[in-house]
C-alpha cells in the first residue's frame, strides 16, 4: 500500500518535472545552503585546529586585555612592553623561548609591483616559538635585532609576487617608505583556518618595525613556548604571576593582560565560527520556509487538477485517509527530491570552496541524513493542509468536476 | 413484496438549497429491489435519477427517510463507513468512464482491490481475470486514450467487478457510445447479471436499452411515477 503510494507519488512528480523543479527550488537552495555551510564550517574548524596543533599546543599568547564586552570599566588595557618581556625573560623558567612581536598590514613594493601584506616585527626567539624558518636565505641575527638594522624575510607569496622565479636574496624592498633588504624567504605555511594567507608576510627586527613602521614602542603580543614536557596550565600560572608583578598590580586588582594558550584560542575560533554557522542557518530557515510555501502552493493546484481522479478513488472506496496519504507521500517525496539535489548542490559548492580556501572537506553523515529528514518533514508538514483538502472533497462533486 | 431486499427506500427525501431556492431532487421515493434484479431507471431530465443512484450507491445519504442496503440503515453512516461498503459491496459505471488518465487498464481495474488491501501479485490476477471477463485480454496495459470508448467503458467494467460486488450502479453507461457499442455493453452488462447474480441498477434514457433490464422505474419531479416488469409486458 505504501510502495503503491510511493510509486503513484514519483510518477506524478516525474509527469510534472519542470513544474516540480521550480517548486523545489527554495528548498534546494536552503538545503544547499545549510549543507555547503556546515561542511565548509567544520571544514574550517579542523584547520583551526590542525593549525593550532602545527603551531605548537606548547604556544601561550600574551596580549594586552581590551576592556571585556560586558562593558567592564574597572580595568584599562595596558600595552605591552620591553620591561614585561624582559619581566617574562628573566622570570620564566619553564620557557623555551619568550618572543616580543607587532604586527599591520602595509603596502610593500618592489620596482612597479605593490602589495598588502602582514608586516611583523619581532626577535629571533620568534621563530622558535612559532616553529618557523626559512626555505631560502637566512633568519635575521641577535645583533640585526639589537641594532634594528633594516633587513627582513619575506614569505612565498610576496616572493611570487615580486621576483617570480627570480633571486630575492639582496634585493631591497620598500615597506612603507623604509628600505628594507631581503635576507631569507619563509617556509610555506598555507592559508590559516580562517583563509588568510599566511605566507603574504614580511618579518623584520622589532626595532626597525618600531622605529620605521609603527612609529611607536608597542608590543602587541609576547609569546611564549612552554618547554617540552611541562604543562602548559602552570607555565600560564607563571607567566600571569610575573606578569602581575612587572606591572604592579595590587593583589585585588584585576589583570590588564590576558593569557591564553592555543587550545582556549582555538575554542574562542570555533565559537566565532558556531556563530557565523547560527546566522547563516536563519538565512537558510527562511528559504526553507518559503520552500515550504512552494510545496503547499503546489499541492494545492495538484489536488485541484485531481478533483475528478480523487472522486473516482472515493467513489470505488478510498477512505479519507487513503487520500490524504497519497498526496503527503507526494509533498514529502517532492521535498525529499529538493532535499537530494540541495545536498548534492551543497556538497558540490563546499568541495570547491574547500578547495579554493584549501581546508578539508568535511561532509557529515549526520549533517546530510539531518537534511534528509528535515526536507521529508517539509513535505510533511506544508503538504499536510492541501492533502487534508483533497481528502475532505465530496465525492459527488469531485465526480462532477471538469 | 420483496421477501429480503438487497436496498430499500422509504419515504426518501433530498433537498437541496434553503428557503425560496429548496429544490426537492427527491421528494418521498418508497421502492426496494430485490438481488439479482436487473432495473432501468427512467424518466425526464431532472426527475432525480442521478439523486436517487448516489442514495442507491452509498456515495450519498437522504436529507429525510430511510436507505437500507445490505440490511443495514446506509443513510446513517459516516462517510468513511460508506466508502468500506461502495469498496465491499458497490460497483460504479458511469457515462463518463471515469478512468485515471496515463494509467494502463490492469492499473485501473486493480484500483479498488488496493484499497482493500488486497496484495500486489493477487491483486494482478483478478485484475487480468476481470478484463478477460469484459473481453479485452490482450489490452490490459493500454492506457485510456489508447482505447476507444466501448472499450474504455469495459475497463470500467471491470474495474466495477473486480471486487465481486453484489450491485452494480450505472448512470447512462451507454450516453456517450454509438448503438452498435451501446448494444455490446449492454450484452455485457446483461450476462454478468444472470451468470453471476450480479444486482444491476441502471439509468437510460433510451427505451431500447432499458429493455435489456427486467424492470423499469419511471421518476418524475422527484416521485416514483411508474414501477413495470418488462418480464410480464413481454
Ligand atoms: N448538488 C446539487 N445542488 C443543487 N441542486 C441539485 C444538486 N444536484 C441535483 N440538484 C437538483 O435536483 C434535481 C434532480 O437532479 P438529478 O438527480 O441530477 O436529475 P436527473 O439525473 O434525473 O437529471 C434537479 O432539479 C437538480 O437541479
Ligand atoms: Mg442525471
Amino acid at each position: 500500500m505504501i510502495w503503491e503510494t510511493v510509486r503513484l507519488a514519483l510518477r506524478s512528480v516525474r509527469r510534472n518535472v519542470l513544474r516540480s523543479f521550480l517548486t523545489l527550488l527554495g528548498i534546494v537552495i536552503g538545503v544547499a545552503a545549510v549543507i555547503a555551510m556546515i561542511t565548509i564550517g567544520s571544514g574550517t574548524t579542523e584547520k583551526v585546529k590542525t593549525d593550532i596543533s602545527k603551531l605548537g599546543s606548547n604556544l601561550l599568547v600574551v596580549r594586552a586585555a581590551r576592556p571585556d564586552r560586558s562593558g567592564s570599566t574597572s580595568f584599562t588595557a595596558r600595552q605591552l612592553d620591553d620591561k614585561d618581556v624582559a619581566g617574562l625573560a628573566k622570570g620564566l623558567d619553564d620557557a623555551k623561548a619568550v618572543s616580543a612581536a607587532a604586527q599591520k598590514t602595509v603596502r610593500v613594493v618592489y620596482g612597479a609591483e605593490n602589495v598588502a601584506a602582514d608586516v611583523t616585527g619581532t626577535d629571533t626567539e620568534y621563530f622558535t616559538a612559532r616553529d618557523w624558518g626559512v626555505a631560502e636565505g637566512r633568519l635575521f641575527t641577535e645583533s640585526e635585532v639589537r641594532s634594528g638594522t633594516n633587513v627582513c624575510v619575506i614569505g612565498e607569496t610576496v616572493r611570487q609576487q615580486f621576483f617570480g622565479a627570480g633571486d630575492p636574496d639582496g634585493q631591497s624592498i620598500r615597506v612603507n617608505r623604509m628600505s628594507c633588504k631581503v635576507i631569507g624567504v619563509l617556509q610555506t605555511k598555507g592559508f590559516s583556518g580562517f583563509g588568510q594567507d599566511q605566507d603574504n608576510t614580511v618579518i623584520m627586527p622589532l626595532a626597525a618595525y618600531q622605529r620605521r613602521i609603527a612609529g611607536d614602542r608597542d608590543i602587541d603580543t609576547i609569546y611564549v613556548a612552554a618547554r617540552d614536557g611541562v604543562a602548559t596550565a602552570r607555565v600560564q600560572e607563571n607567566i600571569e604571576t610575573i606578569m602581575r608583578e612587572t606591572r604592579r598590580i595590587a593583589p585585588d586588582g584585576e589583570d590588564n593582560f590576558s593569557v591564553r594558550d592555543m587550545t582556549q584560542i582555538a575554542d574562542a575560533m570555533a565559537s566565532a565560527t558556531t556563530t557565523m554557522t547560527g546566522m547563516l542557518g536563519a538565512v537558510a530557515g527562511v528559504s526553507l520556509l518559503v520552500g515550504g510555501i512552494g510545496i503547499m502552493n503546489i499541492m494545492l493546484v495538484s489536488v485541484t487538477e485531481r478533483t475528478r481522479e480523487i472522486g473516482i478513488r472515493l467513489a470505488i472506496g478510498a477512505h479519507e485517509k487513503h487520500i490524504l496519504i497519497q498526496f503527503l507521500v507526494e509533498a514529502t517525496v517532492l521535498s525529499l527530491f529538493g532535499g537530494l539535489i540541495g545536498i548534492a548542490f551543497g556538497l558540490g559548492l563546499a568541495a570547491a570552496a574547500s578547495y579554493s580556501l584549501s581546508i578539508p572537506f568535511a561532509p557529515s553523515l549526520a549533517v546530510v541524513l539531518l537534511a534528509v529528514g528535515f526536507s521529508a518533514l517539509i513535505g510533511m508538514v506544508f503538504g499536510f493542509f492541501p492533502a487534508l483538502r483533497g481528502a475532505r472533497l465530496d465525492p459527488i462533486d469531485a465526480l462532477r468536476h471538469e | 413484496m420483496l421477501a429480503s431486499p438487497l436496498l430499500a427506500f422509504q419515504d426518501v427525501w433530498k433537498t437541496y438549497g434553503r428557503g425560496e431556492a429548496k429544490v426537492h431532487a427527491l421528494a418521498g421515493v418508497d421502492l426496494a429491489i430485490g438481488k439479482g434484479e436487473f432495473v432501468a431507471i427512467m424518466g425526464p431530465s431532472g426527475s432525480g435519477k442521478s439523486t436517487a443512484m448516489n442514495i442507491i450507491g452509498c456515495l450519498d445519504t437522504p436529507t429525510a427517510g430511510s436507505y437500507r442496503f445490505q440490511g443495514v440503515d446506509a443513510g446513517r453512516l459516516d462517510r468513511n463507513r460508506r466508502a468500506v461498503l461502495r469498496n465491499l459491496y458497490v460497483g460504479f459505471v458511469f457515462q463518463g468512464y471515469n478512468l485515471l488518465a496515463r494509467t494502463t487498464a490492469a492499473e485501473n481495474v486493480e484500483l479498488p482491490l488496493i484499497y482493500r488491501g488486497v496484495p500486489a501479485r493477487e491483486r494482478r490476477e483478478r485484475a487480468m481475470a476481470a478484463l478477460a471477463d469484459v473481453g479485452l485480454a490482450g489490452r490490459e496495459h493500454h492506457t485510456p486514450s489508447e482505447l476507444s470508448g466501448g472499450q474504455q467503458q469495459r475497463v470500467a467494467i471491470a474495474r466495477a467487478i473486480v471486487t465481486r460486488p453484489s450491485l452494480l450502479v450505472a448512470d447512462e453507461p451507454t450516453g456517450n457510445l454509438d448503438t452498435a457499442r451501446s448494444h455490446e455493453i449492454m450484452e455485457l452488462l446483461t450476462g454478468l447479471n444472470s451468470e453471476l447474480g450480479l444486482t444491476v441498477v441502471m439509468v437510460t434514457h433510451e427505451a431500447d436499452i432499458a429493455t435489456y433490464a427486467q424492470r423499469t422505474i419511471r421518476f418524475l419531479d422527484g416521485h416514483v411515477a411508474s414501477d413495470t416488469s418488462n418480464l410480464e409486458m413481454a
